[in-house]
């Protein structure tokens, strides 16, 4: 077995402005994601979620406002190149041209970090971690959407990463799957102390697995506190958003 | 506009620095050239023996009928070297090859590969571009010698068999010998290669313009194609008046 990663890091958010299309997205956010915690951010659709988890990942830049990474600016030189961090992506972007192992392996092979035989080792190994054992020559393309979003998360262990953000990890899965993948990332952060930010609107995995749940609308934070103290919150979008459930009235809809 | 061109320049640049890294991707290199001449070569074959054809075909009754038909070989030759392998093989690869990576590149843009690359800190102008660069540069001269050498039997074959032309396989060659210097083959490789560069350079820079799904992908397709082949045929002229100069 690799050497577990030996701590997690942490994330500041000052002030941090966006606008997409003169459209403003992220509207002054302020937070802290602490060392070795699940940092589950919940929100509605278009509330920013996505456009914040890609600045904290250093795939956008912020109009104004700045994110440190252990104390340093994410855009000082180096900065990103001395913390190991990786993302699964909502669709699981796995590269469509390899398989499964060269997707998994492909941070080492492309930094040239370990011989071939050794990559395919831990290549094994991450995937059996995930539940995939021997699906190294499998093609993306006859993958369902919960094994695909397993391979990501392998890709993403490949790195050994100190951060790791997961964009809507259970969307497009079934209930068993999305259990599956919420308690791999509480495994993953209790084995390894990994901080995790999760990106997510699905309620059962946020107050599963969440150390602390930031939740945002029209690019602002409504709230950041523990699962019980965002269930005792009386906010009416916290309300809202945590109660909302399918309430037909079948008199009004019956022909 | 301005701002295309300059990004793609930009990208270039970009390309050419990452340039020292290239012995590091050969296996995606290899891949890309295995790819564009598969997909090329009968293509080219096809295509440069029927322009060799025509040309014969267009020019040898006239030059017959003023007692100058031994000098089709030297026409058919210096054309195919000189201006038609190369363009006429550009646009080929433009649409074959430009094509195929724009829309590659576009699907990788939108369906998020581009950023996890990113974010794996694997630079994608070191793992997407530089190889596709490389080869499309190493692949479309070898398409234009190939192109001429078959454009050039082509020529032979017509001038031949055509009863208004009867110019024999020996007297067409030896005319053509006559007519061409080394200088006339580099022209065209020199041209081939420039836009090599462009046909890489648009194709990459329009897929990682690419927003929206399919049908991004498709619009950056058809750009790639005609923004390529509008930039061939300006720099074409460009190019001849230049190396007209040079070689005078």
């Amino acid at each position: 077995m690799n050497t577990p990663s030996p701590q997690g890091i942490s994330i500041q958010v000052r002030g941090l402005r966006k606008s997409l299309g003169g459209q403003p997205v992220l509207n002054g956010l302020d937070f802290e994601v602490r060392q070795g915690e699940i940092f589950v951010i919940m929100g509605p659709s278009g509330s920013g979620k996505t456009v914040l988890l890609k600045h904290l990942i250093g795939l956008l830049d912020p109009d104004e406002g700045e994110i440190l990474i252990e104390g340093e600016p994410i855009g000082q030189p180096g900065v990103m190149d001395r913390h190991r961090m990786a993302m699964v992506f909502q669709s699981g972007a796995l590269l469509s041209s390899l398989n499964v192992g060269d997707n998994v392996g492909l941070y080492l092979s492309e930094h040239r970090r370990k011989p071939p035989a050794e990559i395919a080792r831990i290549v094994a190994e991450k995937l059996e971690l995930v539940g995939l054992k021997g699906a190294e020559q499998r093609m993306p393309a006859d993958l369902s959407g919960g094994m695909r979003k397993r391979v990501a998360i392998a890709r993403a262990l490949v790195i050994e990463p100190q951060l790791i953000f997961y964009d809507e990890p259970t969307s497009e899965l079934d209930p068993l799957i999305a259990v599956t993948i919420g308690e791999e990332i509480l495994r993953l952060n209790r084995r390894m102390q990994v901080t995790s930010v999760v990106v997510t609107h699905d309620r059962e995995l946020a107050f599963g697995i969440a150390d602390r749940i930031a939740l945002i609308n029209d690019g602002e934070i409504v709230f950041i506190g523990t699962p019980a103290e965002v269930k005792a919150n009386p906010h009416p979008l916290l309300h809202q958003f945590l109660t909302a459930d399918f309430n037909f009235d079948t008199k009004r809809h019956a022909p | 506009m301005f701002q295309n061109l300059g990004e793609m320049l930009v990208l270039l640049w970009r390309t050419l620095r990452a340039l020292p890294f290239a012995p590091r991707q050969r296996h995606k290199i290899l891949e890309q050239l295995f790819e564009i001449g598969n997909a090329s070569l009968l293509m080219a074959c096809v295509l440069s023996l029927f322009i060799g054809g025509v040309l014969a075909l267009q020019t040898g009754p006239t030059l017959a009928e003023r007692g100058l038909a031994a000098f089709v070989g030297q026409i058919v030759g210096l054309s195919m070297c000189r201006e038609l392998a190369p363009v006429m093989m550009a646009v080929l690869i433009a649409g074959r090859i430009g094509s195929a990576m724009a829309a590659e590149i576009g699907s990788m843009t939108v369906y998020q590969e581009i950023d996890a690359l990113r974010t794996m800190n694997i630079n994608p102008v070191h793992y997407l571009v530089l190889p596709r660069l490389v080869a499309i540069s190493i692949a479309l001269p070898l398409l234009v010698v190939f192109s001429i050498l078959v454009g050039w039997t082509g020529g032979a074959l017509v001038a031949s068999a055509n009863y208004e032309i009867a110019v024999s396989f020996h007297g067409y060659f030896n005319s053509l010998r006559d007519g061409i210097t080394l200088m006339d083959v580099v022209n065209g490789l020199l041209k081939s290669l420039a836009f090599a560069v462009v046909i890489g350079t648009v194709s990459c820079h329009q897929g990682f313009q690419t927003i929206g799904g399919p049908r991004g992908i498709g619009r950056s397709v058809t750009k790639a194609v005609v923004n390529s082949l509008v930039l061939i045929l300006i720099l074409d002229y460009f190019l001849t008046r230049l190396l007209m100069h040079v070689s005078s």
